[in-house]
């Protein structure tokens, strides 16, 4: 087990899509204790995704189980995941172990279905709603090459100053 | 040696102040650090930090020009301030209804009696002249935990002032 370096903006890999795992070996589960245990370290982490340590395979994990009062699945190492179905939307702050020193709110599902493999190639499916909902939302984004930054609505107007259609 | 100054100017807004302005800072070897920046009233307001080798004097007559031929009035304090000191809000409050007086100090006394520390505040009056409409939306850190500030605003609420209260959680993945 080991702790991986995390990349940070504005590091342009970041950016970069990442390809679908067709391998289901040892290597993979090792590197997915690795991925996990590096979320662990962070501050705060409760999801990580393949990308953020350099490694361009969809692979995310989030665990949520350690907040009081949130619906959660306990650890979900997600292989392949792919959002099917969602609905609601709800601002929320979010921030980023490759932003540091950065909290910003974003507009996220409330509730998503998803399908995905587990670390031996089987099919999985999971729903999800809140604060797990939007994590896995953040992480599937960093697959895609998403940033929360990406994503950042105004403070100021969220909630307010809706525009009045006749 | 480098300092930090903080740096408020005011004027009628019009279009390329940030520009004019923090071209000139950077053209005198001046770094610009956090900043607010926004029109109030139909005047442009900027709370900037700025890292500079100079005296306050010398960073005051870099900005002169600027501020002159903008309209803009300029103060400037050095001040002891650092970057990377963000706190993360644990609560966020949202007030609106009809405009009265003393709306701000009825609401924020009562958040500050209940333990809040108050991190950002923004509030606009909507509506029309005839019908003003207050808007307050505040993030802050409720030292006393977030029970303290929801029975804060439930006491707000029964004085016929519409708030509401939600925790920030945030989300680190």
């Amino acid at each position: 087990m080991a702790i991986l370096d995390i990349l940070k903006v504005p590091d342009p890999r970041l950016k970069q899509v990442s390809e679908p795992v067709s391998r289901f070996d040892d290597e993979l589960r090792r590197f997915a204790a690795d991925l996990e245990e590096t979320m662990r370290a962070g501050p705060g982490g409760v999801g990580i995704a393949a990308p953020q340590v350099g490694r361009f395979q969809r692979i995310v994990i989030v665990d949520v189980s350690s907040r009081p009062n949130t619906p959660n699945h306990g650890l979900m190492v997600l292989v392949n995941p792919e959002i099917t179905a969602w609905e609601g939307l709800k601002v929320g702050r979010e921030g980023c172990l490759s932003v540091p020193d950065y909290t910003g709110n974003v507009i996220r599902a409330t509730r998503i279905e998803l399908t995905a493999r587990d670390l031996d190639g089987n099919p999985v499916e999971y729903e999800c709603v809140d604060f797990e909902a939007r994590a896995v939302q953040h992480e599937i984004d960093h697959l895609d090459g998403l940033l929360f930054l990406d994503r950042l609505v105004s403070k100021r107007n969220d909630l307010f100053r809706r525009k009045r259609y006749k | 040696m480098r300092h930090w100054y903080m740096l408020t100017l005011v004027g009628e807004d019009r279009p390329g102040i940030v520009a004019a302005l923090s071209r000139a800072i950077y053209e005198g070897g001046g770094n610009l650090g956090e900043a607010s920046m926004m029109r109030l009233g139909g005047n442009f307001t900027i709370m900037m930090m700025v890292d500079f080798s100079g005296s306050r004097s010398a960073l005051a007559s870099l900005v002169a020009p600027v501020a002159e031929s903008m309209g803009l009035h300029c103060h400037i304090d050095r001040i002891e301030g650092h970057l990377h000191e963000h706190r993360l809000p644990d609560v966020r409050i949202t007030v609106f209804g009809a405009d009265r007086a003393g709306i701000v100090a009825r609401v924020t006394t009562a958040l500050s009696e209940a333990g809040l520390n108050i991190l950002e505040l923004e509030s606009d009056v909507a509506g029309s002249e005839d019908e003003p409409v207050y808007i307050m939306h505040i993030e802050g850190h409720a030292r006393e935990g977030y029970d303290s500030v929801r029975a804060a605003v439930e006491v707000i609420n029964e004085e016929g002032i519409e708030a509401s209260i939600e925790p920030v959680d945030t989300m680190i993945g």
